[in-house]
């Protein structure tokens, strides 16, 4: 089998999902969802002070 | 039979600051901190350029061609690039490379590149003139800005048979490699009052097939310039697409689309899904469309997706690499792991967008947006959230958001910092590198297709370099490495 044909026959298996690879997933999904709570936490120190006035003020000329 | 598919990736950035906050002034700042730093000051040569020349085989005169500007900073990089102000942005147009994970890193050494110049010109600027540079495609009040691709295509292949396979990718390609946006800003945007698109760029597309860059945008451009052989060689200018900030979105941007333009030289249009019959509402429509389920109807009758155009595609490309091993794009590994990550990308959006917020550049995108909305309960219309949207692409580290994401990088730092300073290998961009690292004082000019050399006496030289094959490591290095002065290279050359 060349690694394409796996590719297809992995694709194909992914349809039928047993249920070792759902709490797999589960715990992926878990983690980036911790992922995004700490960027949410810190996001204030990152963000601009000033949105509206930040968005306000990004003007650009046209391109290309 | 299809053709290497020699590729590049073209970006015009964002910019914001500067002493007199102008963004042409900032732009030529940005330029020449970059270029008086490295050891070029070498000129763009602009002999070759024909940007009014249609595919088509005439010249529109009712279109507006771009005028190329000759006054404005402009350099060759020793990576074989070309750093220039195109304008009122700083543009990064990579050297020319081999294969699809090549202009990926590339395109990442442009972006180090843009961070680089804005230190050392933020050094000699006061803090509140600071220059900030962000590589997304608009401003949220209806002014864009380009991310455009180019691809070695056979000259034999008919125009409107590059029409008819690919507009369907341009349309639907944004469900895995959109950059994502807050909002609309167009007319053509504001009256449907999206809170989100997939695309900074949909919404701008006016046109299915033109020669505009600027106005009545077109998904497919026709700019018939070369920059090679014109005989055998047509490079297809890409303008319908996203900066993207995710290296595999970049990567599967470039080998998707080099994937069906080999297929169609080698097979033909008809394996292809129809065209949609209304291309541009299809291409702004699918933008405003989350559920990535609406579906248009197209030439046979059947309707589809934006998500089902890209299912279809994907087996055109996969059946494409079964075929023929896909050698034309890269090695098999490469291919590999491009039809993989493209899959597995396209099978995220649909059923576990979490699974791919570390390559979909939309996704990862959205998350925040939409966690910071509901965290703190606001309108979609507060400021915040297209602040989110601006800053995700912000090349400062200590205001990027992309950077604090999780994307999942494809190229190691060692390999961008190498790719800063070095040229591909297996291009003519090997020797433009080379020659501009090696012979500076010698070199008067140089652009895609040529290298003009001064030896101080006699007439100038210009070394034609009209296959973008040619001109690589294999061919070139030990000229280069035994000719220590530009005299001795020209000599080797003419032997």
């Amino acid at each position: 089998m060349t690694e394409r044909e796996r590719i297809q026959k992995q694709r194909s298996e992914r349809a039928k999902t047993s249920s070792s690879e759902v709490t797999v997933d589960a715990t992926k999904g878990d983690q980036l969802k911790a992922d995004l709570d700490d960027l949410l936490d810190e996001i204030d120190e990152v963000l601009e002070e000033n949105a509206e006035e930040f968005v306000r003020n990004y003007v650009q000329k046209g391109g290309e | 039979m299809a053709i290497a598919k020699v590729l590049g990736i073209e970006t015009e950035y964002g910019i914001a600051g500067g002493p007199d906050m102008d963004p042409i002034t900032s732009s030529s700042i940005i330029v020449n901190a970059y270029a008086q730093m490295g050891r070029t000051r070498i000129n763009w040569d602009f002999e070759g350029e024909t940007p009014d020349m249609d595919a088509r085989g005439r010249v529109d005169l009712t279109s507006f061609a771009p005028i190329v500007e000759t006054h404005l900073a402009n350099t060759v990089l020793t990576n074989g690039a070309r750093l220039y102000v195109d304008h009122a942005h700083p543009e990064y147009s990579s050297p020319e490379c081999r294969t699809p994970r090549e202009a990926t890193l590339y395109d990442v050494a442009g972006e180090e590149i843009m961070r680089r110049a804005m230190g050392i010109a933020n050094d000699s600027l006061e803090a509140s003139q600071a220059i900030t540079l962000y590589k997304n495609n608009s401003d949220g009040k209806g002014n864009s800005y380009g991310t455009h691709e180019n691809y070695l295509v056979r000259r034999d292949v008919e125009f409107a048979h590059l029409i008819r396979a690919m507009v369907p990718h341009f349309v639907s390609r944004q469900v895995v490699v959109g950059a994502g946006k807050v909002g609309a800003e167009t007319e053509a945007g504001l009256d449907y009052h999206p809170s989100f698109q997939l695309s900074q760029r949909a919404e701008f597309f006016e046109e299915v097939v033109g020669l505009e860059t600027t106005l009545k945008r077109p998904i497919i451009n026709t700019r018939d310039e070369p920059h090679s052989d014109a005989e055998r060689f047509r490079r297809l200018h890409v303008i319908i697409g996203d900066a993207n900030m995710s290296q595999t979105a970049t990567f599967v941007k470039l080998g998707s689309t080099a994937l069906l333009l080999a297929c169609l030289e080698e097979f033909g249009p008809e394996g292809f899904p129809a065209m949609p019959k209304a291309p541009v509402h299809a291409v702004r429509s699918f933008a405003r469309d989350l559920t990535l389920r609406e579906a248009v109807p197209c030439d046979d009758n059947r309707s589809r997706s934006a998500w089902d155009f890209q299912d279809e595609l994907w087996h055109v490309a996969n059946s494409y690499a079964l075929r023929t091993g896909a050698s034309v794009i890269a090695s098999s590994d490469e291919v590999t792991l491009l039809l993989t990550q493209w899959r597995e990308m396209l099978d995220g959006v649909l059923d576990d967008r979490d699974a791919v917020a570390d390559r979909v550049d939309w996704v990862a995108k959205w998350r925040v947006v939409t966690g910071y909305q509901s965290r703190y309960s606001l309108t979609e219309q507060n400021a915040k959230l297209r602040a989110i949207d601006l800053q995700y692409h912000d090349l400062r580290p200590t205001h990027s958001l992309a950077q604090r994401v999780g994307l999942r990088p494809l190229s190691t730092d060692e390999e961008v910092r190498e790719a800063v300073h070095n040229p591909p290998d297996s291009t003519r961009a090997y020797f433009r590198g080379q020659c501009v690292a090696r012979y500076p004082e010698q070199i008067v000019a140089a652009n895609w297709d040529s290298v003009v050399f001064d030896l101080g006496e006699g007439p100038l030289q210009r070394v034609p370099m009209i296959d973008p094959l040619r001109g690589t490591r294999a061919l070139t290095a030990e000229l280069l490495e035994t000719s220590a002065t530009a005299s001795e290279l020209l000599d080797g050359l003419d032997r």
